[in-house]
């Protein structure tokens, strides 16, 4: 195997372009956290774009960074932090769960579509992808998008490219929109719930005008492993709101949402700005569900309103599932014992359970092996395979770029 | 002027059995073949472009939609997609040897679901319609395009439309979160639905301002929101457009996104003024309308930081709406600014750019000097929050030559936003308007690459041909694979 290392983008090009012509297969590696994510594949060689790395504008008026596409995610977070501004779609520091050490990019928050807590409110990480520059599997570099906040000129390639896991093309520079750090934040927690009462006090609480920016819940197994005091020590399930904003925003609206029919007469208590960070924090990496290293891990986008139903059919058929709720219901985090899933890690019981109540389920953690073999992401049906099929020879005649990645064919 | 591609004549010839195969498809009214009502379509928004359509079909089912297609793709027939008809860019513009497929009944609104937050409605349903059939529960569908009245979901998808509040709220995109829709195969795909994301390609992302260029739109999931609790206004006056813009970079340099935030210079106020007597200072070189929204105290908060930030940038006067009734005045001057300088002048043209802000001091100085150079005036409307500029170009297309000089101006007004580092369209779409100018923005490796995801859709290039791109799409063509063979394997490159 041999590992490429570009210095910049036209050595990327020609790298490419010497693969497509000799059909050699390049795996894309930036900062590595997100090699254990997708489908495992082991191809002849690495393309490592780590050296496209630097942030080369940033107004932060114009609400736009651009960078190049291995820039380090702490060193642009550490660039807004100090304008007091942020990626809103907030992305998840996944390396404990996939147990990687590399640093995280932006390219590999882009190319992986991933969001944090905040995703009820602010969109995912394609709701901010303005434009970019990539070299496509014919060795050519090309450009979609633009620098500005609104944009329609050609079709949206921003979004195709957000979650294609560098099937498609290799990005190579990235505009991104940022967005206010808020000043102050805080969580109403609700204690005691059922899942089933959880789930629609969330819902309530995203349905009041007080601008909810993350709702999760954390069965009572889940909250004890909590390293926020409050939480660990609540003696039973939480639901947490997250509301942000300036300061007397936030203290008016906490005190709205509590006084609410849905939280009136509850069990509740209160999280300051540092404890409520912690806790969010903890909810994105998926923290609660790393107490078991040898555990699968399965990530769920069930409609909302039926997460209940699903985790109460998945418990039903391996009552060791471990699990808890972000994005109001619309994600759920659940960790199976391997043993318990069976020879197919839990694919027929997550992607039946998920068939029912729409949605998808994607195999997140997972021995090397079976990422290699079974299908991680939810597979999708005949015209639409068909099209996906044609969409990705339309930028990567040759299957160059990350083949198996996404799906066994491409 | 525009060239459309050369009708079929192959197809023209055809025409009888075609709306005799379409008759059998969708029955009675549905097909109409007669001259005069066909003319009702023959153009949208963009009315200096008319086409007679060679049929136009208005199906009632996905079934229909289905078959249309299918017939359509199999028999090599192209196909127009269209909502309301309301595109300022041409994107319904109909084809002579194309087949118009109306969408306007499919009106009613499937599902209103509270608890996931979403409504499911058929494609014509109007983008107010929308809010209104879920304001009683507290909620809205955000984008606000101010065509809103008429214009359809479907069209809002086709277009990516925008609207006044998107700079808080985000466009159609953000804010669509499922569709089923229609290939030129007759095949029905669903992408999307009530969860968040999708596994595989984001093709939903894809669609929304495809400019039914992929395929039609037969049912959209929509992301409601509940309606905030209140909103004030504040109308800003500026001795300068360049004084009025820094206001706007430190309003959100300061942390602060408006929920709207227009700019008008001093014609577009006086003649929004002249019209509505809203109550703008007329002696203001630029004019802002500054929108806060949220709870009481939010609102009570960011008012006072943004009346300080305004005086400490050489506001020369500052209102703050007192109640609903004033707050809806002061946009009532905005809403009506194309009206109003449709009453100043015969006719007036409507751009589309969008500039990063920071350079909009030189952007307008530049545009005055255009307007001496083609002898005509130009007033201005922008959403300053986003950088999105409406130049409203006054012209009389009963003066020969003045529509062709109007749109020169326009493409040079264009071309000076992409050159300072904006874009051709916020959020009206290239359509046949704009698309001789994509070469400004996008090279050839761009367009193709464009063009090749086209391809993946409608590989005959049947669907909207002639809009979005400067040339046709020859799918073959594209699709070759011209690869350098035998170089080496690059011993120069660091390896590890």
């Amino acid at each position: 195997m041999t590992s490429y290392r570009p210095a910049d983008a036209a050595e990327a090009v020609e790298i490419v372009a010497w693969a497509a012509a000799e059909s050699q297969a390049l795996e894309i590696v930036g900062g590595g956290s997100k090699r254990g994510l997708g489908r495992r594949v082991s191809l002849g060689h690495t393309l490592d774009v780590d050296a496209l790395d630097g942030i080369l504008d940033y107004e932060p008026s114009e609400l736009v960074l651009t960078a190049r596409a291995a820039t380090p995610m702490h060193v642009i977070a550490a660039r807004l932090d100090a304008e007091r501004q942020m990626l809103s779609f907030e992305p998840p520091d996944w390396r404990g769960l996939l147990g990687k050490t590399g640093e995280p990019t932006l390219g590999g928050v882009l190319a992986t579509n991933l969001a944090g807590p905040r995703r009820v409110r602010a969109g995912a990480a394609r709701d901010h992808l303005l434009g970019f520059a990539a070299v496509n599997g014919r060795g050519e570099i090309w450009k979609a998008g633009g620098k500005v906040v609104k944009n329609v000129t050609g079709y949206d390639l921003c979004k195709l490219q957000s979650g294609a896991y560098g099937t498609l093309s290799v990005l190579t520079e990235l505009s991104v929109r940022v967005l206010p750090r808020p000043e102050q934040e805080c969580s109403v927690l609700l204690r005691g719930l059922s899942d089933e009462a959880a789930i629609v006090a969330l819902a309530d609480a995203l349905n009041t005008p007080h601008e909810v920016s993350s709702a999760a819940h954390l069965p009572v197994v889940v909250a004890a492993r909590s390293g926020v005091r409050e939480v660990a020590a609540a003696g039973g399930g939480i639901t947490v709101l997250r509301l942000e904003g300036p300061g007397p925003s936030v203290a008016y609206r906490a005190a709205a949402l509590e006084a609410a029919s849905h939280c009136n007469g509850q069990d509740r208590l209160r999280l300051d700005n540092d404890a409520s960070a912690a806790l969010w924090a903890e909810i994105g990496a998926v923290q609660p569900l790393l107490a078991r290293l040898d555990s699968l891990v399965w990530r769920v986008c069930p409609t909302p309103s039926s997460a209940p139903s699903v985790l109460g059919a998945i418990r039903s058929a391996c009552a060791s599932a471990d699990a808890y709720y972000d994005w109001g219901g619309g994600l759920l985090w659940i960790s199976l014992d391997a043993g318990e899933a069976g020879a197919d890690y839990g694919v027929s019981l997550m992607r039946g359970a998920v068939a029912r109540a729409g949605g998808h389920a994607t195999l997140l953690r997972a021995p090397e092996a079976a990422r290699a073999t079974l299908p991680v992401f939810q597979p999708e049906a005949g015209p639409l395979r068909a099209l996906a099929a044609r969409v990705k020879a339309g930028f990567d005649p040759r299957g160059v770029l990350n083949p198996g990645r996404m799906q066994e064919e491409f | 002027m525009l060239t459309m591609p050369v009708p079929d004549a192959a197809v023209l010839g055809r025409r009888p059995q075609i709306v005799a195969a379409l008759r059998r498809i969708v029955p009675g009214e549905g097909v109409i073949d007669v001259e005069e009502e066909r003319r009702v379509y023959e153009s949208d928004g963009l009315t200096a472009y008319r086409t007679l359509p060679m049929v136009v079909v208005l199906p009632e089912t996905v079934e229909q939609v289905r078959q249309v297609m299918r017939y359509c793709g199999e028999h090599g027939i192209k196909v127009v997609p269209r909502g309301a008809g309301t595109s300022l860019s041409g994107g319904a513009l109909p084809l002579a040897d194309g087949v118009l497929l109306g969408m306007g009944k499919f009106r009613r609104i499937l599902e209103v679901d509270i608890p996931n937050r979403c409504a499911v409605v058929q494609p014509g349903v109007t983008n107010l319609a929308i809010t209104h059939a879920v304001q009683d529960r507290g909620f809205y569908y955000a984008p606000d395009p101010s065509s809103q009245i008429a214009c359809t979901i479907g069209g809002n998808v086709g277009e990516n439309s925008g609207g006044v509040h998107c700079l808080k709220y985000g466009l159609t995109t953000n804010n669509v979160i499922g569709i089923e829709m229609v290939t030129i195969a007759g095949e029905v795909v669903r992408l999307g639905g009530k969860h968040f994301d999708a596994a595989g390609y984001d093709l939903l992302g894809v669609m929304v301002g495809s400019e039914g260029l992929l395929g039609v739109v037969t049912e959209v999931t929509v992301r409601l929101l509940p309606k905030p609790p209140g909103a004030r206004a504040l109308l800003v006056g500026f001795p300068s457009v360049v004084g009025a813009g820094e206001c706007v970079a430190a309003i959100i340099g300061a942390g602060i996104i408006p929920g709207g935030m227009e700019m008008m210079d001093r014609l577009a106020v006086q003649a929004a003024e002249a019209f509505v007597h809203a109550g703008y200072p007329l002696q203001a070189e630029a004019l802002l309308i500054i929108e806060l929204d949220g709870c009481a105290a939010e609102i009570d908060h960011l008012v006072a930081a943004v009346e300080d930030i305004a005086g400490q940038h050489g506001a020369t006067s500052c209102r703050v709406s007192q109640n609903e009734d004033e707050r809806l005045r002061f946009w009532a001057g905005r809403k009506a600014a194309f009206p109003a300088v449709g009453r100043i002048s015969p006719d007036y043209y409507c751009m589309d750019g969008t500039i990063p802000r920071r350079r909009l001091g030189d952007v307008l100085a530049r545009m005055k000097q255009m307007e001496g150079q083609y002898n005509l005036r130009v007033a201005n409307v922008f959403h300053a929050g986003d950088g999105n500029l409406h130049p409203l170009i006054m012209y009389d297309a009963n003066i020969p030559g003045e529509l062709e000089r109007a749109e020169e101006l326009g493409n040079d007004i264009l071309r000076l936003c992409v050159e300072v580092g904006g874009v051709l369209t916020g959020e009206h779409g290239v359509g046949v308007e704009k698309r001789d100018l994509m070469g400004a923005m996008f090279d050839d490796t761009d367009l193709e690459q464009q063009q090749r995801l086209k391809c993946a859709f409608d590989p005959d290039s049947l669907l909207n041909p002639g809009k979005v791109f400067p040339q046709l799409c020859k799918c073959a063509e594209l699709g070759r694979v011209h690869v350098r063979a035998g170089q080496t394997r690059f011993p120069e490159l660091p390896r590890f």
